[in-house]
């Protein structure tokens, strides 16, 4: 029983991680209608930058994190102003391909600069705190609350700014949207500054709560897309749902199965959603 | 270099070339005849190899099999094994929008490497296999002085392979039953409406991609002689396929091949770029050749996205008669 609440605190903490990159695969998917493969990369890219800030300029992870985020941001902003806009005429599916060469161009840069061994943000190994035999570590605290803070101002900013309300309504229906004098192309660059801030977010976390790598981001791509599906993508608060659901089977699985076999969880509850429910839990088409 | 070496170096850079060439023409026919996203290329790619490589091996003890079956059973074996992987994720995955199939076979690819990587009972694991056999010793065992010249056969070995692949999804391209995959690939709902079984043409179209991908791990295994999960990483056996493809003019068989033929070619020419960076420099020179085939996909999408030689569907058969006929008179 004690296993199986400590893998449940490892659950919401790797699914905090997944539901942030869930988010940001599932508002591009809304806003720009493509599987968005370099988002998993534009995770690694947010780590690193924030490796950047605290290892070479000593800041703290949460001054860190914002800086890196807003820097990831800039970074998506270029990506989609070199190529993804001028795609973005042609069938989405061009955009997916194009996304694919971007994942490995961001993946060849961060090697290339800061080489292939694993690097942490922090040496040494952080005490975790004990509950009636329960563990948790700081740094799974901060993820946690971190991740509940950027999900409420997700949540404000969809719900009660102008632009949020804008992009609900590009996802919901492009060209009602357009009739009714939305400027898309502000809105497009809104979807990337929010997927970029959570996907920069939820890299960030990861390497908090593991290591950084080049292939971190691209490991974890498909549990988030399992995740943006299984929330019904396009809909960014199914993607959290989805993340928790992922997060949490993929630990528990590990009761059952060899802990190696991990991301296979989430592609077997992929599977079996797109047999069930393409739709996904929350979608509504 | 002598010029035995460069004429060696020739033939493997060629055999190689080729390889990828049938690659390329696998993912053709599900990409550009079918318009299927297939992001898992490499998955198919390594079946292949490994079902290959289990069958023909000698008997051993660390994995499955070694049935020391003859090569060409080996080759069969992958293409079955890899078409039907491919039969279950499109039975599952093609009758929904394209983007799930592309994110389902991301995941095909993650779930083979794991288990090439932890299965070591069945694929020895990390420590790969070695001593993979060449195709047609019988002929090397039967004609004297032929065993030195093994590379050479096995080159004629991936034309043959190749040859047969292009002439077959050439005329497939240009029967009726290509024509129906145009038509799918174009518009869905009219080829629904002409009566035609969309989701089982596109079925046919992928496990018979995937068949062809088989073929070509296959031959990979038997040329190179040792794989290992590491050859089939997605960098090397997915996405360059992809800029293969594309490069080449996706739907064209002959640009599937003569992309395969450029971006191979422009690939060993950056080795030997990096091999004169500084020392230093040295480790990196692998990412910094990826990096420049990354970008060189976008500059081709952004610049010439029909490729080098874009499709040319053949005009419809009435067509060419009435054209014929105003020739004649």
């Amino acid at each position: 029983m004690l296993d199986f609440l400590q893998l449940v605190i490892y659950g919401i903490v790797l699914g905090c991680i997944l539901s942030l990159g869930a988010i940001g695969v599932s508002l591009t998917f809304g806003i720009l209608r493509f599987a968005n493969f370099a988002h998993g990369d534009l995770m690694t890219v947010g780590a690193y930058l924030g490796f950047v800030l605290i290892q070479q300029m000593a800041l703290p992870f949460w001054i860190s994190l914002p800086i890196a985020c807003l820097l990831t941001a800039g970074v998506a902003i270029v990506v989609d102003y070199l190529v993804f806009r001028r795609l973005r005429r042609r069938p989405p599916v061009i955009l997916l391909i194009s996304s694919f060469g971007i994942a490995l161009i961001l993946r060849s840069l961060i090697q290339l600069i800061w080489g292939s061994d694993q690097l942490v943000y922090r040496q040494g190994i952080q005490k975790p705190w004990q509950f009636a035999g329960l563990s948790l570590k700081p740094d799974q605290l901060v993820i946690i609350v971190g991740a509940i803070l950027l999900v409420a101002a997700l949540h404000f900013f969809l719900q009660n700014t102008r632009i949020g309300k804008a992009m609900r309504a590009m996802a919901d229906n492009v060209d009602l949207a357009k009739v009714t004098g939305i400027n898309t192309d502000r809105v497009v660059l809104w979807t990337w500054v929010l997927g970029a801030v959570m996907a920069c977010a939820a890299g960030s976390f990861l390497g908090l709560d593991t290591q950084l790598l080049p292939t971190m981001g691209w490991r974890v791509l498909l549990p988030i897309f399992a995740a943006a599906i299984l929330g019904g993508i396009g809909s960014p608060y199914g993607a959290i749902a989805g993340g928790l659901v992922i997060g949490l089977a993929s630990e528990l699985s590990t009761l059952v199965i060899s802990p190696a076999y991990k991301s296979a969880v989430a592609f077997a509850i992929l599977v079996v959603m797109l047999i069930f429910k393409p739709t996904g839990l929350l979608g509504s088409q | 270099m002598d010029f035995a070496g460069l004429i060696n170096y020739g033939v493997f850079f060629l055999t190689l070339a080729g390889i990828y060439a049938i690659l390329s023409l696998g993912l053709n026919i599900q990409w550009g005849y079918a318009g299927m996203l297939n992001i898992g290329v490499g998955a198919f790619f390594a079946i292949g190899a490994y079902a290959s490589t289990l069958a023909s091996v000698a008997p051993n003890d660390a994995y499955l099999g070694g049935f020391s079956a003859p090569v060409i059973v080996g080759i069969l074996l992958a293409m079955l094994l890899a078409g039907g992987l491919a039969f279950i994720v499109g039975l599952i995955t093609l009758p929904l929008r394209s983007d799930y199939l592309a994110i389902a076979s991301i995941g095909i690819a993650e779930i083979v490497r794991l288990v090439l990587k932890n299965e070591a009972w069945l694929t020895n694991g990390v420590r790969g296999i070695a001593g993979i056999p060449k195709p047609l010793t019988w002929l090397t065992d039967t004609i004297p002085g032929l065993q030195t010249q093994s590379t050479w056969l096995m080159f004629v070995v991936v034309l043959v392979a190749l040859g047969i692949v292009f002439w077959a999804s050439d005329r497939a391209y240009r029967s009726p039953w290509g024509r129906v995959l145009r038509a799918v690939r174009e518009d869905e709902p009219a080829t629904l409406a002409a009566g035609k079984n969309v989701i089982g043409f596109r079925l046919q179209a992928f496990v018979l991609g995937a068949m062809v991908m088989g073929l070509a791990g296959a031959l990979y295994a038997h040329f190179v002689g040792f794989i290992s999960p590491e050859a089939f990483q997605p960098e090397f056996a997915t996405f360059i396929v992809w800029v293969m493809l594309i490069a080449g003019g996706s739907g064209n068989t002959r640009g599937a091949i003569a992309g395969a033929f450029v971006i191979w070619g422009i690939w060993s020419g950056t080795e030997l770029l990096t091999n004169r960076l500084p020392p230093v420099w040295l480790t990196r020179a692998s990412p910094l050749r990826l990096l420049l085939i990354g970008l060189l996909l976008q500059v081709i999408l952004l610049m010439r996205p029909e490729g080098i030689l874009p499709e040319r569907p053949p005009r419809p058969s009435a067509a060419k008669r009435s054209s014929k006929r105003i020739q004649k008179e």
